[in-house]
């Protein structure tokens, strides 16, 4: 049998989504379909603010005269979203919000424990604050306290609103207006948690901050909101996990993103995106449209967005960035993953505002079994943008014959001074570097996980130490097939 | 029994015949070397023996410790010890020479039911190795075989030899590109290892390499088949008289 026809098969062979299993809590739950009542009845339960409501509602009408105008420019192929087919609130019947650990549902600790979260005490010890989401309610914050000593906020967005109505007024959609987009519109209507951070000024936050979602309720699509606003010479780094059970109907998830960064601050955003994908014949799996932006709105503020994207049915995802302040810069480094019958379409966009404002983007993607992904990326430079520069790397790495890889890189630059560049490479694992990876002993799983993780090491380098590990492992069991 | 048994055997590539009846026994402790000109199938041989796709098996057998070694899987003969020193190693780009060696170290110990090594075992092992074959330490952390010069590319295919200790080793043109003293370094490895248990097939067109590492027996492959075999003298004939002879009688 031909290395590459191994390969094939190693791959297309069912993946083995080691999350795949469900919690029966009860749940609280509201009735299928999207209204203005549910819109409603969301900002009820979560007792917001009459502002928090108007907002909501204002993007569902406007959501409303859209519902035509989903994006369609991506490419993606998938059936039709019913949208009323769908809850759009499920949140663990907990009674009272848990003031402690020790409060918390043994059952949904239990969770946590099998994904590997670090929420025990002894675990803190790991030095991850972890927000964890459960479906649509957070149910447990670490390290709350000694956070909050330091004057950070690290709470969940339901919390923020009420607790800290001025920020998040000021903040929350400033960089993804409640008119961006078709998802993120909807996401304003019916967001129902999600995380909030502010990092005051001049202090370097001494801990990850580390949020999982995962979602579970049946049928229910999940839409958080996130806000990070990092002030003035301020720095912390971020870290977003995911992975939901299998299912066989496909499940949407809409987030919206948004990091705000002052002057001279910085903002490391890592995720690690493992929703369940779909199995061999791409039934079920999550359609993960997210939208994700970051406002550098200082002089020399700085973001770095990383991704390593395994998982979803469908990935539609461009985390993007303003570079609004002079000499800021912005960062880009992604791994994206497609096996079986997945398809990601993702990429970024660095928008040169300010003078001497930088970018870099390394895009990796990785495509194996009949799965398809695109890179689509748009480096705009600005006429008063002196001085920008941009690199861009796209790399892609095939693995068989049967799947797809596509770059569509867009740079206008409107400024003589900027200089960009741009290099793109597509390439195979041969049967040569099969046979000779073999030929030492390696089996083709281990061979291919090996040479894909040597692929995108520049990207997994990026990531906070201890993520970085499983990243790699991931990386692994995601190209993961049966080969005997 | 001898520890590689080799008969009959006939190899085609896309229908054409490369290797035209081998038959070829070796025993633990002995160096076998292959001579003859270029494309007669001498890495064909090594191919096939290692398990590489592509390669039809027309006829004949080949057995190692017994085993009918054409039912393996390319990964599965390494594990049982069978080692290719490639006449081109590939390049894997993003790998550390490093990650790739332990990585191919475990998975021999995976086989043998130990324990993958340990951080600092492995880092003292591999410093020592490498002290050996005079290889700057500073390589190990470079992506395997990308940039490396022809001479240091045939050094790390030694290094990982020495690592992996199989009982097999086919040495494909390991001494072209090495200059005189890469040669010595290497064929010091290579001696380094000989040993009861293990066997050498060392292909080379050059009598140079096998005064260094002097082998028991030496056959003559033209036109994929085995011509001649003789002693270690049979090499230096060739030295002289080239490979005209056999070429003719070949063609004849
Ligand atoms: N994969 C292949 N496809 C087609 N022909 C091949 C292939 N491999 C080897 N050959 C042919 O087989 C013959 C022997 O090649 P090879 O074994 O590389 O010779 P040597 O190592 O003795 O120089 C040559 O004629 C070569 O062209
Ligand atoms: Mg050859």
């Amino acid at each position: 049998m031909a290395a590459t026809q191994q390969t094939v098969d190693a791959v297309r062979d069912v993946e083995k989504y080691k999350y795949g299993w469900e919690t029966n809590i009860e749940s609280d739950m509201a009735p299928k379909g999207l209204s203005e009542d549910i819109v409603r009845f969301i900002s009820a339960k979560k007792e917001e603010p009459e502002w928090m409501l108007d907002w909501r509602l204002k993007a569902y009408r406007l959501w409303l005269t859209q519902e035509d105008q989903e994006p369609d420019w991506a490419k993606l192929k998938y059936p039709k979203i019913d949208y009323q087919d769908s809850y759009y609130y499920a949140s663990p019947n907990l009674g009272d919000a848990p003031k402690s650990l020790d409060e918390v549902d043994p059952k949904l600790l239990e969770t946590y424990e099998k994904l590997g979260i670090p929420l025990r005490e002894q675990e803190m010890l790991a030095g991850v604050a972890v927000d964890a989401v459960f479906d649509s309610v957070s149910v447990a914050t670490t390290y709350k306290k000694k956070l909050n000593e330091l004057g950070v906020i690290f709470c969940p967005m339901s919390e923020a609103i009420k607790e800290h109505p001025e920020l998040v007024q000021k903040y929350l959609g400033s960089v993804v207006p409640y008119s961006d987009n078709f998802f993120a519109t909807l996401n304003c209507a019916v967001f129902t948690d999600g995380s909030f951070v502010y990092i005051p000024k001049g202090l370097r936050c001494p801990m990850e901050l580390s949020t999982y979602f995962r979602i579970n309720e049946k049928n229910t699509g999940q839409f958080e909101r996130t806000l990070i606003i990092a002030d003035e010479g301020s720095y912390v780094s971020y870290l977003e996990g995911c992975t939901a059970p299998q299912r066989d109907e496909n499940q949407l998830h809409a987030a919206v993103v948004e990091l705000v960064v002052l002057d001279d601050a910085e903002i490391k955003y890592s995720t690690v995106q493992n929703w369940y994908p779909g199995d061999e014949d791409g039934k079920g799996g999550i359609y993960n449209f997210v939208t994700k932006r970051a406002a550098c709105r200082g002089k020399n503020s700085k973001v770095m967005w990383t991704q390593v994207e395994t998982g979803s049915a469908i990935t539609w995802k461009y985390p993007s960035c303003i570079l609004q302040g002079d000499n800021s810069s912005g960062e880009f480094y992604s791994v994206a993953i497609t096996n079986n019958r997945q398809q990601a379409d993702t990429g970024t966009k660095m928008i040169h505002l300010g003078k001497n404002t930088r970018s870099k983007i390394i895009a990796k993607g990785i495509s194996a079994g009949r799965s398809n992904s695109t890179y689509r990326g748009l480096v705009r430079i600005q006429p008063k943008a002196e001085g920008a520069r941009n690199f861009t790397q796209c790399d892609s790495l095939l693995i068989g014959n049967q799947c797809g890889a596509h770059t569509v890189p867009y740079i206008e630059s409107r400024n003589p001074t900027a200089q960009t560049e741009h290099e793109a490479t597509t390439s195979k694992i041969s049967d040569e570097q099969m046979f000779y990876c073999q030929q030492r002993g390696m089996n083709p799983e281990e061979a291919i996980s090996l040479i894909v993780n040597g692929f995108c090491k520049e990207v997994l380098q990026t990531l906070p130490m201890e993520f970085a590990v499983e990243a790699q492992k991931l990386v692994g069991i995601s190209l993961e097939g049966s080969v005997g | 029994m001898s520890l590689i048994e080799i008969k009959d055997l006939h190899v085609s590539v896309d229908g054409k015949e490369i290797l035209k009846g081998i038959d070829l026994n070796m025993d633990g402790g002995e160096i076998h070397a292959i001579m003859g000109p270029n494309g007669t199938g001498k890495s064909t041989l090594s191919y096939v023996l290692a398990g590489k796709d592509g390669y039809e098996i027309t006829q004949g057998s080949v057995l190692f410790d017994g085993k009918n070694l054409l039912d393996m899987e390319a990964d599965e003969r390494a594990r049982a010890g069978v080692f290719l020193a490639f006449q081109y190693p590939m390049e894997i780009p993003g790998v550390a020479t490093a990650t790739f060696l332990k990585t191919a170290l475990n998975a021999k110990r995976r086989e043998q039911g130990l324990d993958e090594i340990d951080a600092m075992d492995f880092l003292n092992l591999i410093k020592s190795k490498t002290k050996e074959l005079e290889i700057p330490y500073e390589m190990i952390k470079r992506p395997l075989n990308v940039g490396f010069s022809g001479g240091e590319k045939k050094r790390a295919e030694v290094l990982q030899m020495s690592l992996l200790e199989p009982r097999f080793a086919i040495l494909d043109e390991t001494d072209s590109g090495l200059d005189i003293d890469a040669l010595k370094v290497v064929s010091d490895g290579v001696n380094a290892l000989r040993s009861p248990d293990r066997a050498f097939l060392i292909i080379t067109h050059y009598q140079r390499l096998l005064s260094y590492i002097v082998p028991d027996h030496v056959h003559v492959l033209v036109g994929g088949r085995i011509v001649e075999s003789g002693d270690k003298t049979l090499a230096e004939l060739l030295e002289a008289e080239g490979y005209a002879r056999f070429e003719e009688s070949e063609a004849a």
